[in-house]
């Protein structure tokens, strides 16, 4: 730990293709500031897996790793397919809003179901980003965007909370305007085993802040501080007074037998069954 | 315990196609319960962790393929099987399968559609989403059985040629092969033959290009593979508006397909040199045409036929020699036309192409209905 962290570590020498002003910027580098404060010196126990979005392109093919970029949606199925048979590698899975709790909603309530051994990171930005600004399933209620244009009529999907729901070992929230406990949360993260969610709320200045009127970046992050409310605080409010806040911090931390635990420990006693039975 | 012992056995052919792909090294099963494809995701449950594999049943046949892919990227072999409706929802994977060079077995137990149509009653009616499903400009590989055999024999030549030309490879069943019993024959381990991709050298970074098949590492082996469905480079950095990295890329995907077509269609003819009515038949239909055929020459027509083994790629070649030969080629399918298209571009006006069709209540056709038609064909001039 001696080293000085620097990105440029973790990355191939390829331009970051994020706008100016871009949350993905901090996420990425919350994470990589997790990983190299847990010791790694490298991605190689690594494989990362995204989908379609402008998050997909945090590791894809930015970081010096094993990375898949998969169809939209399809990030979590893919991630199950190689944790199976590679138990010993930690697979880490981001995307953003639409990606993981819009088009890939099934795959993610599976998947905290199963307690699947990934770490998925979600980015959401409250709209679909990279094709202009459409209305997302996280979209506040009212907010206009380009298939909203008199503001959504919809109310969002409350993402961590979800994940607690459908039985994640680990569900947090944090926002941009959080890189420390975002990079705190990672660091827990990462070392532990089942499924683990994390949801950054995060600032798209170019497709969401454009039409939702925030004059820039800066604007968006101050929106995210005035507007955060820890969970412990949220607990003693009302529903009416936590229209439009975000709720941040570790909504739960606990643990069930994993999948990867699960599977192999059923195939090693059916073996084990089986050999008595020749016996 | 662990594999089937070489000798001969009663099976169903989904058992088959179990066996045969736990044979041809397949690790990982995904899939989602569908008529008439279940009983391979039952037997691959019971059977791939006797072998060190893992079976797992997904929430929806989407999640099914996406996981074989990332199976695959570990270095295992991987196989889903469903029928129509959930080969629809793979579509899109599989052409994801394809641009990545993802080498996976999708098995397609064809029922009755379109929708869900008779679940479980037979029909051929895939024929053509097995060669155009996905998007884009793409060529895929598909195996047609019409045994219990076949299911064996032809699954495990599917994860053979997924590995060799690493793609996503098509076992196009159907509901009668797939579920019949008939009496079948492993044979000595040691003579089957078991293709493995070519993994890269140390220092090596070119997995998608430079050569006509890359290859393939697997994650976690230190190689940094970036895998992307996005128009990428020989090393796997996405170029989403270059024309030439595209053209490149999406050429030599196809090429390394057609320009193997005679190596990859198989096919089984008989008499095809010298006969004035022809038969081209793939799947359960063909099972009729041994019969039909004995009995046209008992009353001395002049016969022969092909039988397609590999659907996709076409052996183009070999039915453009039939109609060399033969006047009239009868083409028997249990949907509404569709390699009868593909038989009258192959003829190209050189014989006759004349259609029968059969479909609901997964009634075969028989032979003497096939016979039928053949006498007709030779009577009418």
């Amino acid at each position: 730990m001696t080293e000085t962290f620097s990105v440029r570590k973790y990355l191939r020498d390829l331009k970051l293709p994020f706008c100016p002003g871009c949350g993905l910027f901090t996420v990425m580098n919350s994470f990589l500031k997790a990983v190299h404060e847990s010791d790694h010196k490298n991605l190689s126990k690594f494989v990362f897996c995204s989908g379609i979005g402008c998050s997909a392109w945090i590791p894809s093919p930015y970081f010096i790793a094993d990375s898949i970029h998969t169809p939209h949606g399809r990030s979590i199925p893919v991630a199950t397919g190689i944790k199976l048979l590679r138990p010993d590698l930690n697979v880490v899975v981001f995307g953003g809003d639409g990606d993981i709790v819009g088009i890939g909603l099934s795959h993610f309530i599976h998947a905290a179901r199963r307690n699947l051994d990934v770490l998925v990171i979600m980015v959401n930005n409250m709209v679909y980003g990279m094709t202009g600004g459409q209305v997302a399933p996280t979209t506040p209620f009212g907010t206009k965007t380009t298939t909203t244009p008199y503001g959504s009529f919809e109310q969002p999907l409350d993402a961590t909370r979800l994940a607690v729901t459908a039985g994640a070992c680990y569900s947090t929230r944090w926002t941009t305007a959080h890189p420390n406990e975002l990079k705190d949360s990672i660091k827990k993260a990462i070392k532990m085993q089942g499924f683990r969610f994390i949801e950054v709320v995060s600032q798209c200045p170019t497709a969401f802040g454009r039409k939702a009127v925030f004059k820039d970046a800066g604007e968006m992050l101050k929106w995210f501080k005035q507007n955060s409310i820890p969970i412990q605080q949220a607990k003693q409010m009302s529903g009416e007074e936590l229209v439009n806040k975000i709720v941040i911090g570790v909504f739960i931390r606990r643990k069930r037998p994993s999948l990867i635990k699960a599977i192999y420990g059923t195939i090693e006693e059916m073996q084990k069954n089986c050999r008595t039975r020749l016996k | 315990m662990k594999m089937s012992k070489t000798g001969t056995y009663f099976w169903q052919g989904n058992e088959a196609c179990a066996e045969g792909a736990i044979i041809a090294g397949c690790r990982f099963f995904a899939g989602y319960p569908i008529t008439p494809a279940s009983e391979i995701a039952e037997h691959m449950a019971r059977r791939l962790p006797q072998v060190g594999g893992i079976t797992i049943q997904m929430e929806d046949e989407i999640a099914s393929i996406c996981a074989i892919i990332g199976a695959s990227w570990t270095g295992n072999k991987a196989m889903t099987a469903t029928s129509g409706p959930g080969f629809s929802l793979m579509q899109e994977s599989i052409g994801y399968a394809f641009m990545t060079e993802t080498p996976c077995v999708i098995v397609d137990v064809q029922r009755a559609g379109p929708s869900t149509g008779q679940a479980t009653k037979c029909g051929q009616g895939d024929v053509m989403q097995s060669r155009w499903g996905t998007h884009g400009d793409y060529s895929a590989i598909v195996l047609s059985p019409n045994s219990v055999q076949e299911m064996f024999t032809l699954t495990v030549r599917a994860f053979n040629l997924a590995e060799k030309y690493r793609t996503p490879v098509i076992l196009l069943a159907d509901e009668i092969i797939a579920h019949m019993r008939e009496q079948i024959t492993v044979p000595p381990l040691k003579s089957i033959e078991i293709i493995n991709r070519k993994k890269p050298e140390d220092g090596e970074k070119a997995f998608f290009g430079l050569e006509e098949v890359p290859p393939m590492p697997a994650v976690g082996e230190g190689f940094n593979v970036a895998v992307t469905g996005s128009t990428h480079n020989e090393y796997g950095i996405r170029f989403t508006a270059d024309p030439t990295v595209h053209r490149r890329l999406v050429e030599r995907l196809n090429n390394k397909i057609q320009n193997h077509v005679d190596e990859i269609a198989d096919f089984e003819s008989y008499n095809i040199d010298n006969c004035r009515i022809g038969i081209v038949s793939y799947g359960c239909t063909s099972r009729a045409v041994y019969e039909a055929v004995e009995n046209a020459e008992k009353r001395g027509i002049k016969i022969g036929y092909i039988r397609l083994k590999t659907v996709w790629p076409f052996p183009e070649g070999t039915v453009k020699k039939l109609a060399e030969t033969a006047e009239k080629i009868v083409v028997p399918e249990m949907n509404l036309k569709q390699i009868f298209y593909e038989v009258e571009r192959a003829a190209n006006g050189l014989a006759k192409i004349i259609p029968l069709n059969k479909i609901g209540g997964g009634e075969l056709i028989t032979p003497e209905e096939l016979l039928a038609k053949v006498e007709e064909a030779e009577k009418n001039d």
